[in-house]
């Protein structure tokens, strides 16, 4: 009688306690996001991982030009508009006006936003004797990685709400800039706040931004709570709350999506998709992700000197095999060095057809019927744009025995990997590049450009004609003429193939089917404006 | 007393040295530049590279780099992360309640279940009862913790909706911690329903973590009441006429536990190792989860401050069990 009592119990215990698990949230709509990891802090400028942007540029910032949610447009954010000098040298941006700031524990804004705040960002990044430059570690990786210390000459506040950047040179592409995520406008008023309090870090932690949610409190590892913002400028976000439960297993993400504990979850596993798919509740999204796959040829390290090697090498792999049993299907076969998702990207290229006769043929026109021996460099890491290396590198490895061609699969630690291959010792490498702005040039001259090699240019690949057009498209800010070049950069890029282009990722994104308006963002981001939850 | 105190304490600092040492030097021999790490694809030029060296101070030698890191231990300073900036010793504060929790909950899980089944199996050796606890707990001892992790979750979380999936406590209730341990803050905060919620999250991973050790108690609990079984006090007892439940719980059980506690002790070790794979498929915020990750990025400063503290923590405990020791039985406390 004692123990059946005691059962009793603890099975009331048990459901009491499932049944009160979630209170009822009177008529506040809650989104929970299951993000994968914790953010490294709050300020978009410090950092370069993606889950670090979720959490602060995409909710709590914003910039002075932004991308149209799910595309890679450029659209007005913080400046209403923008003008170019026909030098192409200084960019004057209009800014908006009764834009309003966060209001936190820490601080009450006084004023609303102003070309102070626009001084105040890009000034604490680029000039080194600024006050908060050494602030939390003063790493500007992103600023720097876009040669932004080399590109800007001087920033200019003409009146309140006019700012000036002068450049050293035309670039084009600086526009889709400053709309990444390290150009998030921060408060000048909260950091001379915090500067006066002694509290210079706080800047970074507790963020005060113009964004459509505001940062409520963050527990490591745990949880990130955000309310949107009654006063953002483009109108309340239509939910109310929005969480993010830290969820770093993608399998765990999955069944919590499934209990109805999450709406949204990022990353999921690729054996699981088959079964969301079918699942009732969930709502599988899926977009070609801003990047690509590739195996490079060092074109100055003999044969691949030759882009007649480098052709009939390509000619030997068969994609499909690849996108089947590497991508698992979650993976298009590549042609251009861009991803289809960005403007340029050109449509009548011919890819190399998996013709193995005809690569053997091409390979003895070269003056190598026996084939030769070399190397395949496989990254030691799993990237959105190639989730198994070592895999990719047995198929082609076989492909290639198939002509004649005997290659060694050489491997080293990511860090070591990429200085190596940096310096040129590999013969053929395999890597990938997730674009950054939405600017073609963020793949075709950072990867391809004659400037780029010794640094992320690792085929070496230096053409003239290519060249010449990717720098003429650097240099005038006309889209349709910068079109125009980028497309006809792909062909010289086809025909000389500096690599074997082999896979845009395809991105999933299960959510739950009450959520409204959820869209895939291009550049990896999860963004929470603009969506709803129905009743 | 004092003097066995001090003789103690002696031992500690070389050890204490020791770890420093080893900690400091092997996660650089790990290879793996943790600036290039970070850089990824896009890299960093010769000038930007130079910096970033002096900054994270790199470009000292190695010996005045680990000196520096000495006097900053010993003044309370384990550095600061190099990924998100923070002191270590504050993220290892508000992270470790939380493994320290899961733990205290796993070891209880398992005593309180493993030793009832060790005494059963012994009671009734070589009956269906002996064979069933025992391949069970074999069962349970051979589990892959996430494995199991897995199933429980797939079984009590998704089909059967009993338990929560994963976290804490629900993310619908808010407050701020005051101890860190969950159960201790959820009633603290007054809201209603929130204690029980920190109850029902904590099921599962109790379980998941919990039953290595538990079978391995289990076991031992069996094979040590069987030795005492057979003493000839417990015939004397037996043939007195005592109850027989008086005669496993107060006469055999009290002495078959001698060596049982010697291996809960041990078990504390493995459930901290378990706690690792626990934390990550429960994405319970402990320190197990944020030293891997360190590990990954190559976060010197964390995974030197998170092992470090670790260590300390077990030689503090062991300190502290020795002294015990020495006031139970004056022969340990004497000796040299």
């Amino acid at each position: 009688m004692k123990a059946n009592l005691v059962k009793v119990a603890l099975g009331a215990g048990l459901l009491a306690a499932t049944a009160l698990a979630a209170p009822t949230a009177a008529s506040a709509k809650t989104l929970v996001y299951c993000s994968e990891g914790s953010p490294e802090g709050f300020n978009p400028s410090l950092y370069t991982a993606g889950t670090t942007f979720d959490a602060s540029s995409r909710q709590v910032f914003n910039r002075l030009v932004q991308f149209k949610r799910g595309t890679t447009t450029i659209v007005p954010g913080l400046a209403t508009s923008w003008d170019v000098s026909a030098d192409g040298l200084e960019y004057t941006f209009n800014l908006r006006k009764g834009v309003k700031f966060h209001t936190t524990e820490d601080f009450t804004p006084t004023r609303d936003f102003n070309a102070d705040d626009v001084i105040f960002t890009f000034m604490r990044q680029f000039d080194k004797e600024h006050p908060y430059h050494g602030v939390s570690g003063g790493s500007y990786e992103y600023f720097n990685g876009m040669s932004m210390p080399d590109l800007i000459k001087d920033i200019v506040k003409v009146d309140d709400y006019t700012v000036k950047f002068v450049l050293n040179r035309p670039e084009a592409p600086f526009i889709a800039n400053m709309a990444m995520d390290f150009a998030s406008v921060l408060s000048a008023e909260y950091a001379d706040a915090m500067m006066e309090a002694g509290t210079p870090e706080n800047v970074d932690l507790n963020p005060v931004g113009t964004g459509p949610f505001q940062l409520v409190a963050y527990q490591k590892d745990a949880v990130i709570r955000y309310k949107a913002f009654p006063e953002y400028w483009e109108g309340k976000a239509a939910i109310d709350n929005l969480i993010f439960a830290i969820t770093p297993d993608s399998t765990v993400r999955y069944q919590k999506l499934k209990a109805g504990e999450c709406h949204v979850m990022p990353y999921p596993n690729p054996a699981d998709l088959e079964e969301m798919d079918a699942d009732a509740d969930v709502n599988l999204l899926s977009q070609e992700g801003l990047n690509v796959g590739y195996l490079g040829y060092n074109t100055e390290k003999e044969p691949f000197t030759d882009p007649k090697v480098r052709k009939a090498l390509n000619m030997a792999i068969n994609k499909d095999a690849i996108i089947e049993g590497v991508y698992q299907g979650a993976g298009s076969a590549a042609k251009n060095p861009i991803p289809p998702t960005i403007w340029s990207y050109n449509n009548d290229t011919v890819d190399d057809p998996y013709d193995p006769e005809a690569a053997k043929a091409m390979l003895a026109e070269a003056g190598y019927p026996d084939g030769f021996t070399t190397d395949i460099w496989a990254m030691p890491v799993q990237r959105p744009y190639n989730p198994n290396a070592r895999r990719m590198a047995e198929l082609i490895q076989a492909d290639w025995a198939a002509i004649g061609v005997n290659a060694e699969i050489v491997s080293y630690e990511w860090g070591e990997y990429l200085d190596r291959t940096k310096k040129g010792e590999q013969g053929t490498f395999m890597l990938g590049w997730t674009g950054d702005n939405g600017d073609p040039d963020n793949f075709l001259a950072v990867l391809l450009g004659c400037d780029g090699v010794g640094g992320s240019n690792r085929a070496r690949f230096c053409n003239d004609e290519f060249e010449q057009l990717i720098q003429q498209a650097k240099t005038t800010s006309d889209v349709l003429e910068r079109t125009r070049l980028y497309e006809e950069a792909q062909l010289v890029f086809k025909r000389e193939a500096p690599w074997a282009t082999i896979a845009h990722s395809i991105v999933f994104e299960p959510v739950r089917n009450e959520v409204v308006d959820y869209k895939i963002d291009p550049f990896g981001g999860h963004i929470f404006y603009g969506v709803d939850l129905a009743e | 007393m004092l003097g066995f105190l001090f003789r103690r304490l002696g031992d500690i600092i070389p050890t204490f040295f020791g770890v420093t040492l080893l900690v400091f030097f092997l996660i650089r021999l790990i290879p793996g530049d943790p600036i290039l790490m970070l850089a990824g694809e896009r890299g960093v030029d010769a000038e930007r590279y130079a910096e970033l060296q002096a900054q994270y101070g790199f470009d000292q030698p190695i010996i005045v780099q680990y000196f520096d890191y000495l006097v900053g231990v010993f003044q309370g300073d384990l550095g600061k992360s190099f990924v998100t900036k923070r002191p270590v010793l504050d993220e290892f504060l508000t992270l470790f309640p939380a493994t320290v929790e899961l733990a205290i909950m796993g070891i209880l899980f398992a005593v309180i279940l493993g030793v009832p089944f060790g005494v059963l199996a012994a009671i009734h050796r070589g009956k269906w009862i002996d064979h069933l606890t025992m391949s069970l707990s074999l069962t349970g001892y051979s589990m892959p913790i996430f494995w199991w992790a897995l199933l429980l979750i797939m079984f009590f979380s998704t089909t059967l909706g009993w338990t929560p999936v994963s976290g804490r406590i629900s993310v619908m209730f808010f407050f701020e911690p005051v101890t860190g341990f969950m159960l201790i803050d959820s009633l603290l905060s007054g809201e209603k329903g929130a204690f029980s919620s920190a109850v029902s999250h904590l099921i599962l991973p109790t379980v998941a973590l919990g039953t290595i050790p538990m079978a391995v108690i289990a076991r031992m609990t069996r094979s040590s009441m069987l030795e005492v079984l057979g003493e000839e006090y417990i015939r004397v007892a037996r043939a007195k006429g005592l109850a027989p439940i008086r005669v496993i719980m107060v006469h055999a059980l009290r002495n078959a536990l001698i060596p049982v506690i010697t291996v809960i002790g041990l078990q504390v070790g493995v459930l901290l190792a378990g706690a690792i794979l626990t934390e990550t498929i429960f994405s319970w915020p402990g320190i197990g989860k944020w030293i891997i990750e360190a590990m990954n990025r190559r976060d010197y400063p964390t995974i030197q401050g998170g092992i470090l503290m670790i260590a300390f923590l077990v030689m503090a405990v062991n300190l502290i069990v020795d002294l015990l020791y020495g006031v139970v039985n004056p022969r340990i406390r004497h000796k040299r």
